[in-house]
């Protein structure tokens, strides 16, 4: 007896017919004539028929050669994969047509070259797959691609996104994607995030960004820059939001126009240029009222290079923890603040307690996001050798995270 | 056999026929989130969205025919939102577990429709891309089978018990865009679906009645209007399955069938006769705009000034059968017209019916030689923008071939004069998959065993005749009530006349409400209160109307202090004796003209002052003891 078997359950005298389909529990499943599965405690099983194979022909779709190029590189994102419900297994085929098959705007847009590196959930995502993912979109974009689309799980993408961003300079659009309600229902998000990601793949957006759904309705999609971006929501489709700095634009679903609010590097203004080196050994800690400064000793001492702490208010710690700061910083190893309060700057010259920290060696995140500044202290700490270097790179704009002004409206 | 279609014989025909019952529970929480199952004015909605649905693939890789449908026409859907509703309602939150009070009662219904229950329930998603439901599907799990109830035509078996979300409830239909409400999403309902085992429209309406008291026999389903609705299902020897939908009267129900039994013998007519005159459906659309560039009809003028065109195909040996009627007021030429609304037109014009609507002789005799008719022809055309017009005639045609061929299966939508009209395709089993936010639930033989099953309505109306007195019809209202627990407690606590009790409770309400009195202000202690005075006959029955509205207008005062702000309170009875014989008193002569007979004017002077503080009878009472006394006869 395999799963998909056409079977008869027989319970004292009634006997439900159906397909045999995978099961969780010691019960027997069984999906009835009408759709409906349901378990069973089967005082027997007979197998009334094996299925038949049904070959599906490939879809048959032509892609428009007066079209610009656009790579697909799935990550495991939910965006253009299929559950089989028989055996519950995510099938990883992701052919350039079965995507155009599954959402047939995209072929209007652009033609495409699909490619799979990785089927993993964005939470099992890690400094060496950003590398290996870098690497990849370089290739891409080497191999003639106009654009970039990646499809990425939402939990984790703002950290690619930021990490892409500090590796790459690129000349095209490098476009993130994901989806917040599952492909495999009629009101998923994929669909339209997935044609106004191809929509800026195709202009003059020559950024690594995230476009994700700006509204609960279907309306538009927002453009934020990759190291601006956070999620912000654990479920709502419009979770992803910049923070500090407006997006970079917004792409109208119905009519797919691009509108800008923001300064861009525009395609082709610079040379494609990867630095591909990361330092994974960087933590990002958060504070809290009480929080024993033997966590941070606990990080250096277990060879930490670069610390992050996400600090309280303006970016403050107890004074407890200034000797440890001062400790990490003797030993080589920078210590960025960061804010819990996500909006908004670091300032450490306002209270005693920042000043000490200042004076301890704390380098102040400006308006960087707690988790930007962690990738790109692994970005900094793996191309430079000293401190002072370091400290200097860390509180400086590389890709537009860190802003000289706040401005009033975010 | 009669034409119309209240003599016909179901047997011969083979009438096959179902019903489905759709009925919201009378929870707490909705079915997968904690929002109260409320009802909201449209006016309070304190947000609205949008978004489009696109249907998905089924998990063994189908998409539904009626889902497919569904996407020829891309519709925008606009929600509205409130503060009872969350995230869940607009599908931007996972679910939460199967709300286990509804639960309980899809399985004392179950129980009480002597059906088995599965062992593990699943909840599945059913494709839904109507709009009527924010995921695109509707949550619904399959709770049991195999039950039966007994009926004047023998058991008829309960097949299916599925406990699943309402859906939104349709505000407004622009045509491309589709307002919907949010506070009815997700209110939990049991859908019940009997056996083919129903033999005529009477025994469907016994049928769907029984099962309506079973339901309301639980005490924890809602009611009013909307919150019950019956889907019927139809079909004749040669015919076809029809499913119509949405009857919300159950009076209707009889003429549904009855008229579905009808439509299903007409068409078949029509195909026949169609048969016998060789018809065909040629399939050619032509392009008739430059026929109509003056035309005087409004409709297609309008259509014209808009950018659109006339279309329009010929029908071979179709001539005089599009206007056969097929239902009252609905023709051949309704049912080809119903698809072609499906794809965003007005409506069509067909030469059964031509001239007309401001077409004229001359425009009918050049459509029909432009289309090579003959006499036995007939032309079916539209006036509406290019692609919808386009998308009308293939509408059009593909109905005209099915009536060559068979009844074609379909959903259709319950009119409320007992017909009805397309409204999709019959969906399949391809529609459903499952719920993977929802965990299984396993139902164990103690659960089903701690179930508590109430006491049906029928067997409580029996119990009220026998126990308290009460009439037939009296014992069915109380039973049937959702007063009667109060009615119980009151006839059990209090020496009163339960149908004095009955009438108070379920007539009287309705007669002040009428006049305008706030009875919803009443509760079970206002009627408590009201029985007891009158067990200790300090209030006379015939004031409890004007004790009821008085508490309704002050619903604070206890009923002792309204019954005296009203002047209510029974008098002493020396103080009645003294007033009936002052009054008597003062009509000495007409006592002694009209003897026995001034018992009636007599009366009515007392009860001027004594209504509501003083039995009649013992105010009669009075009255004739006085006369006597006055005309010296012994009492």
């Amino acid at each position: 007896m395999e799963l998909g078997d056409r079977v008869a359950v027989i319970k004292g005298d009634m006997r439900y017919e159906g397909i045999l389909m995978p099961s969780r529990s010691d019960h027997v499943v069984i999906k009835l004539s009408n759709g409906y599965n349901i378990g069973l405690i089967a005082d027997r099983i007979e197998v009334l028929e094996k299925p038949r194979k049904k070959e599906k022909p490939p879809e048959q779709i032509r892609m428009r050669e007066d079209l610009p190029l656009v790579s697909i590189i799935s990550t495991g994102g939910t965006i253009a994969s299929k559950v089989d419900y028989r055996t519950g297994a995510v099938t990883s085929q992701f052919s350039a047509e079965e995507i155009i098959s599954a959402i047939p705007e995209l072929g209007e847009i652009a033609r495409y070259r699909a490619r799979v590196l990785y089927t993993i959930l964005s939470e099992n995502m890690r400094a060496e797959y950003w590398i290996e993912l870098a690497r990849a979109v370089a290739e891409e974009i080497r191999n003639g691609a106009a654009g970039v689309v990646i499809t990425h799980g939402t939990d984790t993408m703002t950290y690619t996104a930021a990490a892409l961003s500090f590796m790459l300079r690129t000349p095209v659009p490098v476009v993130l994607v994901g989806s917040q309600r599952s492909s495999d229902r009629p009101s998923s998000d994929a669909a339209m995030n997935a044609i106004c990601a191809s929509t800026v793949a195709v202009s003059d957006i020559a950024e690594v960004c995230v476009v994700m759904h700006g509204s609960t309705s279907d309306d538009c999609c927002l453009i934020h820059r990759g190291t601006r971006v956070r999620k912000m929501h654990t479920s709502r489709r419009d979770a992803f939001q910049s923070v500090n700095q407006p997006p970079i634009g917004r792409v109208d679903y119905s009519t797919r126009r691009i509108e800008t609010f923001s300064d861009y590097r525009k395609r082709g203004e610079c040379e494609l240029q990867m630095f591909d080196n990361l330092e994974p050994r960087c933590a990002l800690i958060k504070y809290f009222p009480g929080a024993d400064p033997e966590i941070f000793d606990h990080l250096i001492e277990s060879g930490y290079r670069g610390i992050v702490i996400e600090g309280t208010g303006l970016g403050h710690v107890a004074s407890d923890w200034i000797p440890s700061i001062k400790k990490a910083t003797e030993n080589g190893i920078p210590v960025v603040v960061a804010s819990q309060c996500l909006r908004g700057r670091i300032c450490d010259r306002v209270y005693d307690t920042g000043r000490d920290m200042l004076a301890a060696g704390a380098i102040e995140a400006e308006d960087m996001l707690p988790e930007v500044a962690l990738v790109k202290l692994m970005w900094v700490l793996a191309n430079t050798s000293s401190l002072d270097e370091a400290r200097e790179m860390m509180s400086r704009s590389l890709a537009g995270e860190i802003s000289g002004s706040t401005p009033m409206d975010v | 056999m009669g034409r119309d279609g209240i003599d016909m014989d179901y047997r011969a025909l083979g009438l096959v026929c179902g019903i489905e019952i759709h009925q919201q529970l009378d929870t707490k929480c909705k079915l997968f989130c904690r929002c109260p199952t409320v009802h909201r004015e449209v006016e309070d909605s304190n947000f609205e969205f949008f978004r489009y649905l696109r249907p998905a693939r089924s998990e063994l890789g189908e998409i539904d025919r009626a889902a497919l449908e569904e996407t020829l026409v891309s519709r925008r859907f606009i929600y509205k939102s409130y503060d009872t509703t969350c995230l869940v309602e607009a599908d931007e939150e996972p679910p939460r577990e199967l709300n286990r009070e509804a639960l309980e009662i899809a399985l004392v219904i179950a129980r009480l429709l002597r059906m088995r229950i599965v062992d593990e329930i699943h909840t599945m998603r059913k494709t839904v891309i109507d709009g009527s439901n924010t995921s695109g599907f509707q949550r619904t799990a399959f709770i049991a089978s195999g039950g039966s109830i007994d009926t004047s035509c023998g058991p008829v078996g309960i097949g299916i018990l599925c406990l699943e979300e309402e859906a939104a409830r349709i505000i407004e239909d622009r045509g491309d865009e589709v307002v919907y409400s949010l506070d009815r999403l997700g209110i939990p309902l049991v859908e019940i679906g009997t056996a083919p085992d129903i033999v005529s429209p009477q025994h469907a309406r016994e049928v769907a009645q029984h099962i309506g008291m079973i339901l309301r026999s639980t005490g924890r389903v809602k009611r009013g209007l909307g919150t019950i609705r019956q889907d019927v299902n139809v079909s004749i020897a040669g015919g076809a399955r029809v499913e119509i939908k949405g009857v919300q009267e159950l009076n209707l129900i009889e003429r549904i069938v009855e008229l579905e039994v009808l439509r299903q013998v007409r068409l078949l007519e029509i195909r026949d006769e169609l048969h016998r005159r060789g018809a065909r459906v040629c399939g050619d659309i032509v392009d008739a705009t430059g026929l109509f560039s003056n035309s005087r009809s409004k409709v297609i003028a309008r259509a014209l000034k808009g950018g659109g065109v006339v279309l329009a195909t010929r029908l071979d040996g179709f001539n005089g059968m599009i206007g056969k009627e097929v239902q009252p007021g609905r023709r051949l030429g309704t049912e080809l017209s119903d698809r072609a609304k499906r794809a965003g037109v007005g409506g069509i014009f067909h030469t059964d019916e031509l001239p007309a609507y401001g077409i004229t002789e001359e425009e009918v005799s050049s459509l029909r030689s432009l289309l090579s008719c003959g006499e036995s022809d007939a032309v079916v055309m539209v006036a509406a923008p290019p692609e919808r017009a386009r998308k009308a005639m293939e509408a059009v045609i593909e109905r005209a071939r099915e009536t060559l061929v068979c009844i074609p299966e379909e959903t259709r939508r319950a009119l409320p004069d007992g017909t009805s009209e397309y409204m999709r395709p019959l969906p399949g089993s391809a529609r459903m998959y499952p719920e993977t936010d929802v965990p299984p639930v396993v139902i164990n033989e103690e659960m089903v065993e701690q179930l508590r099953l109430p006491e049906l309505v029928v067997e409580r109306a029996e119990r009220y005749q026998r126990e308290y007195g009460l009439s037939p019809e009296q014992a069915r209202i109380m039973a049937a009530s959702s007063n009667y627990q109060l009615f119980e407690e009151i006839v059990n606590s209090y020496r009163v006349q339960p149908s004095l009790v009955v009438r108070s409770l379920e007539s009287t309400p309705v007669e002040l409400a009428r006049d305008g009195v706030p009875v919803y202000r009443l509760s079970d202690r206002h009627f408590m209160g009201c029985f007891e005075l009158l067990s200790q006959n300090r209030i006379a029955k015939e004031g409890i109307p004007a004790l009821l509205k008085a508490m309704a207008e002050n619903p604070d005062l206890e009923p002792e202090m309204a019954a005296q702000a009203a002047g209510l309170m029974s008098l002493g009875a020396s103080e009645v004796e003294r007033i009936v014989h002052e009054i008597v008193s003062a009509k000495i002569d007409l006592v002694r003209e009209r003897g026995e007979r001034a018992i009636g004017p007599l009366m009515g002077l007392a009860m001027e002052q004594l209504r509501g503080k003083a039995d009649g009878a013992a105010v009669s009472a009075l009255i004739k003891r006085e006369i006597n006394a006055i005309l010296g006869r012994a009492d």
